[in-house]
């Protein structure tokens, strides 16, 4: 049988806080990186739900373009829009989705950004296996995709090798929202979610379970549930 | 002095980096390691710290361009040089701390003014949907510390698993941490102290480790070790069992005094399988699992269950109860004990989903995270000494089950075919079954069904 992890392998602290606000959970992370980089606490994998909220990367103009509904569509249907620190362009967040912040040191030995991201598409890939659904890399489209739809959205921070954002893996989401932007600047593909792609409700903490197991494979790391 | 600053190499397949936001401009001071531009590639934006202290004296690649590693993007003088467009003020006028800005205000953002340090979150782009919905920066700041001092309450999950494991009570100790946090180092200190007793224990750990490891069977000689020092004779250590050993104890013990166990042994030609397995290796890869030998036995003693429903059963008084589920358990070793985590409805799981359950309760059995529930309602276990070169085992039933298949060491042997001596994949796989329901006959006939099985298997079968 195959091994998790080396015994010695560093301690990850799973933190499940629940529905927290986006702006709730830019100051904790921010928090969590000053703290990390000082070495008061170990790394930590904070998964947690978004009220509606559409967020903007840090590039271009962020992505603003690429949000099609107006002001008033957005607040009547009460989603807030909130520039990021994160790489990446516009995406949306909100109930039904996992959204994964890894605040990591990378430092010693995994200092790649892109090795990093490939490794947070690789705990992906394999959560959604374990529930049946073949995803897989799209060269040059960081995220996961099944066929020509994104499941989950990747978009990262890194700050001396501390890492922050993350991930946001779509489980029972409502894929409407997404019809009020252009996910991601990228407008010839479609979103999707677990519970579209098997046809029936998989409960958001068996997936969580699946991605914090996959996350220490990944990442050698041995989880540590914190309650929060 | 001036020191060039260059597009750092953020990872092995990256060639060049977009300057994204200069977060320091020329004629600002500088710290080292204080955060100076931001750069971006795909989807990771980074922040890079300035490699020495000093003053920004030039600024070669602008924001939004982009240039390959290594080219220099920034000077840094030991003091303010005359470089283009250094304001005679701006030195003067303090940067904002690094903590603010090293992950403060996005990037496109204005320039953060005085009150983006104390409030860190950003503005929101447009208006909020409903002032109800938005939170209060205050409640913001009460909620997340609210998180965050959980997490740093009881954030070194090291510590905490190593106070688990050697049964210390954190509170108990002093801690020289930040807020009197209880460090590795304190908590190993403590152990250390205690330094006499550990390391024997340790070893004496291990003996039984092995054993219950590979197979509970085991565990009564681990018992006889303790027969020979019931009480500790002079410099012997005695050691409290942790709850698990305990439970296993009682758990083995009473198998042993509840079923009348006889044990059959048959080889197994293993060649065709690993066949099988060395062809659809990479299929299995590529769907995110590992495919092991143990995929198939599963899958091979799942129907042979279904071909002789007595084995997948249970005594209750004077009934036999014959489960109509198939539920698997699989004993997975344990640093710190043995544990048989349960697949249920197995029968309704190929190859492929057998090779990911077991993969997925292995990994969670080691990581902690099975819940209770996941290791009850087995109906029938398998356990594999074989993974640590025993040859076969001969494993105590796990009540209230009535059977248990042991799988031997999968190895090259000679082997008798058509008078040839040939070399063959062979292991020995071993039935412990209750001899108050199940008969020896029976028993065989269900082996002859999973040899036959593994020997014959369909390259494709699910």
């Amino acid at each position: 049988m195959p091994r998790a992890h080396s015994p010695g392998s560093r301690a990850l602290g799973i933190c499940r806080p629940g529905r927290v606000s986006y702006l709730e959970a830019l100051a904790l992370q921010r928090k969590l990186v000053e703290q990390r980089r000082s070495g008061a606490i170990d790394d930590v994998l904070l998964l947690l739900e978004h009220p509606h909220v559409i967020t903007l990367g840090v590039r271009g103009d962020g992505g603003r373009s690429h949000i099609l509904a107006g002001t008033d569509a957005l607040a009547s249907r009460g989603v807030e829009v909130h520039e990021t620190g994160r790489g990446g362009d516009v995406t949306y967040h909100g109930p039904g989705q996992i959204v994964g912040y890894p605040i990591l040191d990378l430092k010693p030995d995994r200092c790649d950004v892109h090795r990093y991201v490939r490794d947070l598409e690789d705990v992906l890939i394999r959560t959604a296996a374990d529930f049946g659904i073949g995803a897989q890399r799209v060269p040059g489209l960081t995220g996961v995709w099944v066929g020509r739809e994104k499941l989950a959205a990747i978009g990262v921070r890194l700050s001396r090798w501390i890492t922050s954002h993350g991930f946001a893996l779509n489980v029972s989401t409502d894929l409407d929202y997404f019809n009020l932007i252009v996910p991601c600047g990228i407008a010839d593909r479609g979103v999707t979610s677990v519970e579209r792609l098997l046809g029936r409700p998989v409960p958001t903490v068996a997936v969580e379970d699946r991605i914090v197991s996959h996350f220490c494979q990944v990442f050698d790391r041995s989880a540590v549930e914190l309650s929060a | 002095m001036a020191t060039d600053v260059v597009m750092p190499q953020m990872g092995e397949s990256i060639a060049e980096g977009t300057i994204v936001r200069w977060i320091k401009k020329v004629g600002d001071q500088v710290d080292r390691d204080e955060p100076l531009f931001e750069i971006s590639t795909d989807k990771v934006d980074a922040e890079i710290p300035s490699p020495v202290a000093g003053v920004v004296s030039e600024i070669r690649v602008k924001e939004g361009e982009t240039v390959p590693i290594n080219s220099v993007v920034a000077v840094i003088g030991g003091a303010v040089q005359a470089a283009g467009g250094v304001q005679p003020g701006a030195p003067a006028a303090a940067p904002p701390g690094p903590s603010q800005q090293a992950d403060g205000a996005p990037a496109r953002a204005v320039t953060p003014e005085d009150g983006a340090r104390s409030a860190p979150p950003p503005r929101s782009a447009e208006p909020p949907a409903s002032p109800a919905s938005s939170p209060r920066p205050a409640a913001v700041v009460e909620r997340a510390e609210t998180i965050e001092s959980a997490i740093r309450q009881r954030s070194s999950p090291l510590v905490r698993r190593i106070a688990k494991e050697h049964n210390v009570d954190i509170s108990q100790l002093r801690g020289t941490g930040i807020a009197g946090r209880v460090t590795k180092n304190d908590i190993l200190g403590y152990l250390d102290g205690q330094e006499g007793q550990e390391g024997r224990v340790g070893q004496a750990g291990q003996v039984g480790q092995v054993g219950q490891v590979g197979q509970e069977g085991r565990v009564g000689q681990v018992g006889q070790v303790g027969q020979v020092a019931p009480g500790g004779i002079g410099s012997d250590t005695v050691e409290k069992m942790s709850p698990m050993r305990k439970r296993i104890a009682e758990h083995m013990v009473l198998s042993r005094r509840t079923s009348a166990h006889v044990h059959s042994v048959f080889e197994v030609n293993f060649t065709r399988v690993a066949q099988v397995r060395d062809a659809r290796k990479a299929e299995f890869e590529r769907a995110g699992t590992k495919l092991t030998y143990l995929s198939f036995i599963a899958r091979a003693a799942i129907d042979a269950l279904h071909a002789v429903p007595v084995v997948n059963a249970s005594v209750d008084g004077d009934s036999i109860i014959y489960h109509r589920e198939v539920n698997i358990g699989i004993a997975v070793a344990l640093d710190w004990g043995l544990i048989v985590p349960v697949i249920k409805h197995a029968d309704e799981k190929n190859l492929l989903g057998l090779s990911r359950s077991i993969a997925d309760v292995a990994n969670r059995a080691r990581t902690k995270q099975l819940k209770p529930d996941d290791v009850q309602g087995g109906t029938f276990t398998i356990t594999n000494p074989g993974v640590f070169g025993a040859l076969f085992g001969m494993p105590i039933i796990n009540q209230p089950q009535v059977a248990i298949l042991g799988v031997g060491n999968v190895e090259k042997r000679p082997v008798v075919i058509d008078d040839a001596i040939a070399i063959r994949q062979m292991a020995y796989l071993t039935l412990g079954y209750d001899h108050r329901i199940i008969d020896g006959a029976v028993a065989d006939q269900f082996m002859s069904i999973v040899k036959r099985a593994l020997e014959n298997w369909e390259p494709n079968a699910g």
